[in-house]
């Protein structure tokens, strides 16, 4: 059993896919033509493939965002030409649920970093299911800083139900860790290009966030809080999820019209995990294109456009009601 | 981001206690106090001294010189996400404004304090739970903006719950804004002074209140990054009681000085002598 509705939906394919395979062996074997039965057969995956995931509601698309098979930030980091990752916060642990380090993407040296969630129980126990600690951040801060001193473009990739709320990363002061990495990327002197990936979960996510340009895969979700977080706050249920994730507008779609993110890549039907080859491939395409003007602008013009960027998130006012007033 | 739903009990007890009332029970300690000595006294039971949450202009007039000048009262939230649940968003405005008081969930302006131009912005609990929204963040950036303008040091009094739902990425936004607007202010030798009270949680402790110079907290306030719950549901055990306080927060390093509310005006007024360059 899973618990993931899009791997759910995924069994009724699976039964098709064997009697597939079956035919095509049997017609392999054979004397027979079944081809017309295996192109009706196929037909009907394809029919059935557009109905599941045809269009996905924005509660489908979070399970989407959570599936196991879905790329992860190491899936994108594999296909970059180089990487050395760079553990530690200098002052306590490693974090492993952010990796972070030295990295060349298509002969460019970049710094890299993302949040890493696990495939399995085992790797999610490692990884803390990709919600990471004040170490984390810790470490991350430091990354930026050094990008920013050795003249090297911050990447990143964003995937994370949010920061890990725990009684030993209360300890080590979650909050301040978080802000300060909030800090070091609002004032990076290098460009930052940032890649929600899979879950976008609220501050935790944002730490990664602050960038230059913004990217979003299609059925990545990006939201202020989990939905079950949000249903938990507001309506003291967090079974109330599905409702939240109706309320919070947290789809690509969403979030390009508010001017959140900045371009939203097109997934395979059924999901990135489907042909995750190429949507890595294409996501790394769209990172380094938008490195390339980024990297012709001063520390100063990068740091004015960031603050400007930000600045004018906010403006959006409903019709009707006084105006929120705007960037000078 | 998560807000600590264990307040939500205090916070009816609370609202029942105070609401127009001549008399109000301390929470704590069951003392009926006049209303008049309760204000006398900073909003601190005489008896126990209980730290009640304060009202944003109560908290201003107890901390500056004389006038406050008011920035930002002219921007006012509006529906992004055209938010309806159980009620619609604006009607959830109307009635906490209604109650509050307040056009939103904080308060910024510029006023003296010890005979020193400053720029002051204070969260109200009392307004969607201090929850920041595209104005909160809106009236905080302009009022760093304005004092880097001028060169004054900046105070902030936290109150929150977090960033507020019902206006969605938008209001997740504001982190990464009023967090360029206080590295630009403070990258200048500005300084910025913040005191957390009760209670600072999730994207405004995670933002502009822990990115100050100096973090003052006042005594008992509940801070954190998560609320209590979350966390108790996470590790499935019950939370020691000064588990998140302000003095458990100064033992761990996290926060420079818990003060009790009676001694924080002159807490403040000192603090800014040492960057005063006259």
């Amino acid at each position: 059993m899973s618990n993931n509705l899009i791997v759910e939906r995924e069994r009724s394919l699976v039964e098709l896919e064997r009697r597939i395979a079956e035919l095509r062996e049997v017609s392999a074997a054979q004397p027979l033509d079944m081809s017309s039965e295996i192109a009706a057969l196929e037909e009907k995956y394809q029919l059935i493939l557009q109905e599941l995931f045809g269009t996905l509601s924005p509660w489908e698309k979070v399970h989407m965002a959570r599936h196991p098979n879905r790329p992860t930030s190491l899936d994108y980091i594999a296909r970059f030409d180089r990487f050395d990752e760079l553990h530690g916060d200098r002052h306590f642990r490693d974090d492993p649920s952010i990796v972070g380090g030295f990295g060349t993407l298509r002969a460019r040296n970049v710094m890299v970093l993302g949040q890493q969630r696990g495939r399995d129980t085992k790797e999610n126990l490692h990884r803390n299911f990709g919600m990471p600690a004040p170490e984390g951040y810790r470490k991350a801060t430091r990354l930026a800083r050094l990008a920013s001193r050795l003249r090297l473009p911050i990447v990143t990739f964003v995937d994370t139900k949010g920061a890990d709320p725990g009684i030993s990363s209360e300890e080590h002061a979650q909050s301040e860790a978080i802000a300060i990495c909030l800090q070091a990327f609002s004032t990076a002197t290098v460009p930052i290009v940032a890649t929600i990936v899979g879950e976008g979960g609220s501050g935790g996510a944002l730490a990664l966030a602050i960038a230059d340009f913004v990217i979003m895969l299609e059925h990545s979700t990006y939201s202020v809080a989990s939905p079950e977080g949000c249903a938990a706050i507001l309506w003291s249920d967090a079974s109330k999820a599905e409702e939240a994730a109706a309320h919070l507008k947290l789809t690509a779609d969403d979030l390009h019209r508010f001017g959140i993110v900045d371009q939203i890549l097109p997934e395979p039907l059924g999901g990135a995990h489907r042909n995750a080859g190429n949507v890595v491939t294409q996501t790394l395409d769209a990172v380094e294109a938008a490195l390339s003007p980024l990297a012709a602008l001063t520390p100063e013009m990068l740091l004015d456009q960031r603050y400007r960027k930000y600045r004018r998130l906010g403006e959006w006012q409903a019709e009707g009601l006084e105006p929120v007033r705007t960037a000078r | 981001m998560p807000r600590p739903e264990w307040l939500a009990g205090r916070r009816t007890k609370e609202a029942q206690a105070t609401d127009g009332a001549m008399w109000t029970k301390c929470p704590k300690c069951g003392e009926v106090l006049y209303r008049r000595d309760l204000a006398a006294n900073l909003f601190v039971c005489t008896r126990c001294s209980y730290h009640f949450r304060m009202k944003a202009y109560d908290r201003i007039a107890s901390i500056v010189d004389g006038e406050f000048t008011e920035l930002g009262a002219d921007v006012l939230p509006g529906d992004p996400l055209s938010w309806s649940d159980r009620r619609s968003y604006p009607a959830k405005l109307k009635s906490d404004r209604e109650r509050s008081g307040l056009s939103e969930s904080v308060v910024c302006g510029f006023a003296s304090l010890g005979g020193r131009r400053i720029a002051l912005g204070v969260m109200d609990f009392h307004f969607r739970g201090g929850t920041m929204g595209q104005v909160t963040g809106e009236r905080i950036t302009l009022l760093l903006e304005e004092a880097r303008r001028e060169h004054v040091p900046c105070i902030i009094f936290a109150a929150s719950g977090g960033a507020r739902m019902e206006e969605g990425m938008l209001a997740l936004m504001q982190l990464a804004k009023t967090t360029a607007a206080v590295s630009r202010f403070m990258a200048e030798g500005n300084l910025y002074l913040v005191v957390l009270t009760d209670p600072t949680s999730g994207g405004v402790s995670a933002s502009f209140a822990f990115q100050a110079d100096v973090i003052v907290a006042e005594s008992k306030a509940m801070i954190g990054f998560a609320g209590r719950r979350v966390i108790e549901q996470t590790i499935r055990q019950r939370l020691p009681d000064q588990f998140q306080t302000a003095e458990f927060l100064l033992e761990k390093g996290a926060i420079d000085m818990v003060v009790e509310r009676a001694d924080l005006k002159g807490t403040l007024v000192r603090l800014l002598e040492y960057a005063a360059h006259e």
